[in-house]
């Protein structure tokens, strides 16, 4: 038991890690929105997936063409982030801002819109697919290149190129991200209408403008994450969003929302403890319960922080104002 | 006008004796509008509704088209919201289309009947999700849990599912389905107190993800509770559930005239037990509206704050609407396991419970009416208009490919209603007064 338990603890850790990445890119749509409108953005885990929709399709007319896997991969990295950024953009203008602009105190009504959209969007990505293909359920064409794997730690490792490749890039995302936030005149603004949207329009600020581009920033990482998903994880629908869309949500709230490293900080532990719950629960339990209560677990430990430690990991405790 | 409009329902009649197909329905739709849409005098227009309704009711008998029902529905909901109709004719000609012509409609179609059934099932579902959405402003979108774990208790024990952990003579008898009803409200109660004291304490848009996440782990024990010890038969479901004996039902019948066969006497019975379910469900609803409570749902719904420091205790508050609510739903679970025979997780997702919620917003959250009104309208275009549409793409369109069939989209069309509403009648559609007061001065 406890050999086994220890034989698997590397491999589990990698895996860990690269889900936790994962899961910290899309967390990071989840913060940047919530910060600035303090919305729950139900829809950016569709973002996502019409990220990983793109990844395929590029992968699937382009691979015979360009014969790099690693310009391919950067193509369909930037198609993913552009066209996932676009849709953000556009849900944005289209659904969100009619409510803000007529000025409903009421929280439930952007949040039961953000479903609608979320809806929409799923079938709308099937609606094309099927039409173009006449299936949804898509497969993410290999390439050699990205395919080639080492042993580390003397086998105990198994790890891939498409691994090293999604790490790197969501830790420059991460760096890209809080620079642009911290250090340019674009983040200034987005800080300033996160904090005190009618001040900030007062000083010059469009705030309309800013949101845009924060759903567009936002969009874009969801979008890139979305291929990097692809890639790494071959099976996607345009359903696959949900789930890890609720738990990139539980790792930004677990994090701090609005905080982002806290986003980053959230997806690495939430991947580590799912990955490690969905192994070796099993084990320990000789296999009387599956790896299918993985998500049981994820929903546990949201409901644990939100109890807890309602601000998360690296948040601020935020007044509620009267 | 009045004339006018007097003609267009009588012509309808005259055509649904003569030549009951749907182009025919849908002048009877047509003619229907001018009645509740032209400014009438009013006793011309109750007149128009009591000659509409029959005529609907021949037009369905004659042809067992569903575009009648949708008729009658349209009447259902002109007699609750037009101004002027005196209160006796709005109880008989509520009661003779309910009573009358949807049974008649049955036996002609029995299609009626399943839709019948399951907009009732629906609507005492919705009146529940509205007394936590609607009046407590309570955002749950994992209500299909409830809706679970109460067709879960009645379908353990109304099968050999209980053999399982169990010693006793299962599957037990099926008029004990009754009992099982009083035992859902009691199971799903506390399955709302469970979920609910945790959840409650969260601000309103942190307990619709806890909600949701609560409800995808309700299906997820649904789906894998068949091992170690089989409580569920985990993803295949359970399926033979007994169903009450009906023989006093089948004599009751036969007093009155009406002779039924094996493929209608359970859709009647049913069909009238989800009536009187609705009914009583209708019954507390609007006490508890106008209650103590339902006066602290609303002050907590309007304002937290404010309501605190009125001295309303917010978690017992906010507790009790999340039971009232559960246990509506655990009741018709039952009733839904018993008419189907058959449960399996499938029948509990989000995509459920977003359905019920798009009947809240589509009629109007705490509107009464609404949620009715709202499970009507969705359940028809679920189950009746997108497949309908669908054979017509099938058969007119073959050249589309087979992905792409309307009646797999009902995630689009929900999606389309909740963002459409709350952008252009956040209100619904037969607005509560303070609910529209509230999106009003926004």
């Amino acid at each position: 038991m406890l050999e086994q338990i220890l034989a698997l603890l590397p491999q589990v850790i990698f895996d860990g890690l690269i889900l936790g990445f994962v899961y910290a890119m899309v967390a990071l749509g989840y913060t940047m929105v919530y910060g600035v409108l303090e919305l729950i953005n139900f829809a950016h885990s569709e973002i996502f997936m019409i990220g990983a929709v793109v990844g395929v399709e590029v992968f699937r007319y382009l691979a015979p063409h360009v014969g790099n896997g690693f310009l391919l991969l950067l193509l369909a990295l930037i198609l993913g982030g552009v066209v996932a950024g676009i849709t953000a953009i556009l849900v944005e203008r289209f659904a969100y801002r009619p409510l803000r602009k007529r000025g409903t105190t009421n929280r439930l009504v952007p949040l039961i819109t953000a479903i609608g959209v979320s809806f929409i969007l799923q079938d709308l990505v099937r609606l094309i697919e099927g039409l173009w293909h006449n299936e949804f359920f898509l497969r993410m064409r290999t390439v050699e290149d990205l395919e080639g794997s080492v042993s580390l730690l003397g086998g105990a490792i198994f790890a891939q190129t498409k691994s090293f490749i999604l790490m790197g890039v969501s830790i420059l995302m991460l760096v890209g991200l809080t620079y642009l936030v911290n250090r340019t005149k674009l983040g200034v603004a987005i800080r300033a209408v996160a904090q005190d949207l009618p001040t900030a329009s007062l000083m010059g600020i469009d705030p309309d403008r800013i949101i845009s581009r924060t759903f567009l920033i936002g969009g874009s990482l969801g979008g890139v994450a979305g291929v990097l998903f692809a890639l790494q994880y071959t099976t996607i629908t345009p359903y696959v969003g949900f789930l890890p869309g609720i738990k990139a949500f539980t790792a930004a709230v677990l994090g701090g929302i609005g905080n982002i490293p806290g986003a980053m900080l959230g997806g690495l532990v939430l991947g580590q403890l799912e990955n490690f719950f969905g192994t070796y629960l099993p084990i320990l339990t000789n296999g009387n319960f599956g790896t299918e209560y993985k998500d049981v677990v994820a929903f546990l430990i949201l409901i644990f922080i939100l109890l807890v430690r309602p601000q998360g990991l690296l948040g601020q405790v935020v007044k509620e104002k009267v | 006008m009045n004339a006018l409009s007097f003609l267009l329902s009588l012509a309808y009649l005259g055509l649904a004796f003569l030549a009951p197909n749907p182009l025919s329905h849908l002048f009877g739709l047509v003619a229907l509008g001018v009645t509740a849409f032209l400014r009438l005098v009013p006793h011309w227009r109750t007149l128009n509704l009591a000659l509409l309704t029959l005529a609907f009711t021949v037009g369905l008998m004659r042809s067992g088209n569903t575009l009648g029902l949708i008729g009658l529905v349209g009447i259902l909901v002109a007699l609750t919201t037009l101004s002027r109709i005196p209160g006796w004719i709005r109880v008989l000609l509520g009661l003779a289309i309910l009573l009358l012509s949807v049974p008649l409609a049955g036996f002609a179609n029995t299609f009626v009947f399943e839709l019948g059934i399951q907009i009732g099932i629906y609507a005492a579902m919705a009146l529940g999700l509205n007394v936590v959405v609607g009046m407590a402003g309570l955002l749950d979108l994992g209500y299909a849990a409830f809706f679970a774990v109460g067709a879960y208790t009645w379908a353990i024990f109304g099968s050999e599912q209980a053999k399982n952990f169990m010693q006793g003579n299962f599957p037990l008898p099926g008029e004990y389905m009754y009992l099982f009803m009083g035992i859902a409200i009691v199971t799903t109660a506390l399955t709302g107190l469970l979920i609910g004291l945790p959840a409650l304490r969260l601000r309103g848009d942190y307990l619709a993800i806890v909600t949701l996440g609560l409800g995808e782990v309700v299906r997820i024990l649904a789906n894998n509770l068949d091992h170690p010890i089989n409580f569920t038969n985990g993803p295949q479901g359970i399926t033979p559930v007994q169903r009450p004996p009906i023989d006093g039902f089948r004599e009751l019948m036969a007093t009155l005239g009406v002779h039924l066969d094996r493929t209608t006497d359970y859709q009647l019975f049913f069909y009238f037990l989800v009536l009187l379910m609705i009914g009583l469900v209708v019954l507390v609803n609007v006490n508890l509206a106008n209650s103590r409570f339902g006066r602290a749902w609303v002050a907590i719904r309007e304002d937290e704050v404010a309501a605190r420091s009125m001295g309303i205790p917010l978690l017992p508050t906010k507790l009790l609407a999340f039971m009232t609510g559960a246990a509506f739903s655990g009741v018709m679970g039952v009733i839904f396991a018993a008419q189907r025979t058959f449960v399996s997780p499938e029948s509990f997702t989000l995509l459920a419970s977003i359905t019920i919620l798009g009947m809240v917003i589509l009629g109007g959250m705490g509107s009464i009416p609404g949620a009715i009104l709202g499970a009507a309208a969705l359940t028809i275009l679920n189950l009746d208009v997108l497949k309908t549409f669908s054979e017509f793409v099938r058969t007119s369109l073959p050249q589309i490919p087979n992905q792409v069939d309307p009646a797999k989209y009902e995630r689009l069309v929900f999606g389309l209603i909740l963002v459409l509403m709350m952008i252009f009648r956040p209100e619904g559609l037969i607005p509560e007064k303070r609910h529209r007061a509230e999106m009003e001065e926004a």
